[in-house]
Parts: C-alpha cells; sequence; structure tokens
C-alpha cells in the first residue's frame, strides 16, 4: 500500500534477474566435474530412448576392454536396478540411481550416488540416464561428454523429432545395426542425414552390441576423450570426503 | 488431468523457478509475487505448455499464488561459425557459402528474466 498519500495503490516493483533457471543443478555439476577432472577420470553421460541398447553397449565396451580401463557406472532407472546387476555381471563397478517417477537425472542425484560407488580410482564412468530422449538433455550431471544411443529399429527421423538431445550429443552410437538386414526401409544414409540438420558438426559410429561390430571404434573414440583437459581450480570450497 | 509432478522435468524447473524467486522475494520483504516473466529457448528442451501447467499447480499456496508466468519464447537460430550467414532451421546445418559448421546463437536459453513484487 503506498502509504505516503494514502491512494490506496499497491507498491508494485519489477525486479530484473537475467538468471539461469537451472544454475542451481549447474554449479553442482561443474563441481561433480571438478571432482572427475582433478581424478582424470573420464565421465560420459549416457542417454538414448528406453531399449536403444544403453546397457548392451556398455557391457559391450567391459568386455572388449577386457580388464585394460577400470570403469564404473551409474545406472539410472525408474523403478528396478536391472541395470545396475546386468552391469556388475559385465565386471563393471555399478550402482543404481532408482529415481522412482522422475524422468532424467540431475547432478545432484549423480553427486549423491558417488558417495555410495568407490569411484576415485576408475578410468572410465559411465552415467547410464533414464531413457528418455526429452528430459535428460536439458540437465549438465558434469560430464566430459554426451553420448547418445539410437537404434536402427528406432526410425530415421528420430534426431529431427528430438533435435535437443541430439544437438547435444557429442557423440551418437547408431546401435542395433545387426538387425538392418531385416530391416528394408530403414536407410543408415538416412539416419546420418537427420543427424546433419540438428548436430553442425555430427560425430557418429555405427555399432552393434551382439556382434562386436564398431566397438573397436567405440574404444577408440573413449581413449581419445581421456586427456581432453586439465583440472581446474575447485569451484568452491569443500571438505567433504568422497569414497 | 495434470501430470503427476515427476513424469516431466518441467515440475523440477518449476521448482528451481520458485526457489529463485522465493529468495528475490524475501531479500525485498517482498508481501507478494504479482507477475514473472521468463524466457524458454525453442531449442532448450523445455515445453512452455507444460512449464505453465506446473506453475499453475506449484504457486497454489505460496507467495506467487497470484502470479501468472509470462513466457518469451526465444526462436532458434543458427548462424555459421565463420563467416555468420544464417543457416535455415531444418537444413543440413553446414554454411551454404563457405562450407563452416553452424552454430546456435539462439534458442536455447531457460531464463528468469523480471518478476514483479508488491514490497511495503
Amino acid at each position: 500500500m503506498c502509504e505516503s498519500c494514502g491512494c490506496g495503490d499497491i507498491n508494485l516493483v519489477p525486479i530484473e534477474v537475467q538468471q539461469r533457471i537451472l544454475s542451481n543443478n549447474e554449479r553442482t555439476a561443474a563441481h561433480n566435474r571438478h571432482h572427475f577432472l582433478e581424478r582424470s577420470l573420464l565421465a560420459i553421460n549416457v542417454m538414448g530412448s528406453p531399449g536403444a541398447g544403453k546397457t548392451a553397449v556398455l557391457e559391450a565396451t567391459a568386455c572388449a576392454l577386457d580388464g585394460r580401463r577400470l570403469i564404473g557406472a551409474l545406472a539410472g532407472d525408474l523403478a528396478t536396478d536391472n541395470d545396475a546387476q546386468r552391469l556388475t555381471a559385465a565386471g563393471i563397478r555399478a550402482e543404481s540411481i532408482t529415481t522412482g517417477s522422475a524422468c532424467h537425472l540431475d547432478a545432484s542425484m549423480v553427486h549423491h550416488a558417488l558417495h555410495h560407488l568407490p569411484w576415485s580410482d576408475l578410468d572410465y564412468l559411465f552415467i547410464e540416464n533414464v531413457g528418455n530422449l526429452v528430459c535428460p538433455a536439458v540437465y549438465d550431471l558434469g560430464q566430459a561428454a554426451n553420448v547418445v544411443l539410437l537404434a536402427v529399429t528406432e526410425g530415421e527421423d528420430k534426431p529431427l523429432k528430438y533435435p535437443v538431445m541430439f544437438h547435444k550429443a557429442d557423440l551418437v552410437l547408431i546401435s542395433k545395426i545387426d538387425l538392418l538386414p531385416h530391416l528394408p526401409d530403414i536407410s543408415l544414409d538416412r539416419i546420418v542425414d537427420s543427424l546433419r540438420r540438428v548436430m553442425p558438426n555430427p560425430k557418429y559410429l555405427a555399432v552393434s552390441a551382439r556382434t562386436g561390430q564398431g566397438i573397436d571404434e567405440w574404444i577408440a573414440w573413449l581413449a581419445g576423450q581421456e586427456y581432453v583437459a586439465d583440472a581446474e581450480p575447485h569451484p568452491r570450497h569443500h571438505t567433504h570426503a568422497h569414497v | 488431468m495434470v501430470p503427476s509432478p515427476d513424469v516431466m522435468h518441467e515440475y523440477s524447473i518449476v521448482q528451481s523457478l520458485y526457489d529463485a524467486v522465493a529468495s528475490h522475494a524475501a531479500r525485498q520483504g517482498a508481501k507478494a509475487v504479482h507477475a514473472l516473466h521468463v524466457r524458454i529457448g525453442e531449442m532448450s528442451g523445455v515445453d512452455p505448455g507444460l512449464l505453465d501447467t506446473a506453475w499453475k499447480t506449484f504457486r497454489v499456496k505460496t507467495i506467487c499464488e497470484a502470479a501468472p508466468l509470462e513466457v518469451e519464447i526465444v526462436a532458434a537460430e543458427w548462424r555459421c561459425s565463420l563467416c555468420g550467414a544464417p543457416v535455415r532451421r531444418g537444413a543440413v546445418l553446414v554454411c551454404a557459402a563457405c562450407g563452416a559448421p553452424a552454430t546456435l546463437k539462439q534458442g536455447d536459453e531457460i531464463l528468469l528474466d523480471r518478476i514483479v513484487m508488491e514490497v511495503p
């Protein structure tokens, strides 16, 4: 209420803020990223539809690396820990992040899970996001790179339908290519054309977890990501220890 | 039907938005918030309609109860990373003139621009 003249008007003030709405998540992601960089750990955010083959590709990755790299994984899952169990059976040190009904992982879920997974000696940490081509694209987790899986069975135009997800991909793994002979209407060229319309500089590999095709190239891509950045100063003071 | 709070990420964005607004309102000693202006890019991954639905559910019985969410949608704009020429949306994202990859100049914003609040 305006009290100076008693006119009865309420006193409305516009405040210019210009603030990123997800700045809290971005701060936590920067914090995670710093942890990863100071331990020279390559963290990869693995995204894709339910059933695109995220877990299968990670199993094939562990098999191909055959102990040459120490691998860990955080598996985001709505309701089960099936993926973490499969990853553990493949020799990956894995922890589930059960999200309940939440559709994506955020940086604080990852940070919390790191308190339960001994990670500091790992070479690679795969963060297997919730199967979803929309929500996970919005949240930085502190990863070094985003890898998006696209199974050939999903259709050639998925990148055009979910441009945000594919635009954010540093690498697309076109998966289940062993099925191509059974899919006469699906063309790898048309999938790549869709990628080129949402990714200015598309990087992709065609892989099959079942036959192992393309897995060596994927392993080589991972090795090329290992020394991309040196540790930067810690973004904020922090005294808690991680296992 | 109102979607359940967790099945779309717009609810989690609204939670972050509310936290930011409540913190500014407390700092100003505001009695109520009357409007919010946000800017959402077409390539941000946030659906303005779902954001509005989530906001209307979330604001009930808060200091923002009477505050509509005014959303400015920012169109995606691609330009050549070298010569700056526009690259049409939906086209292969390479400059027709010089062959360099395009970059997204605008359209990925998720921003709280302005809060209109009632102060004593």
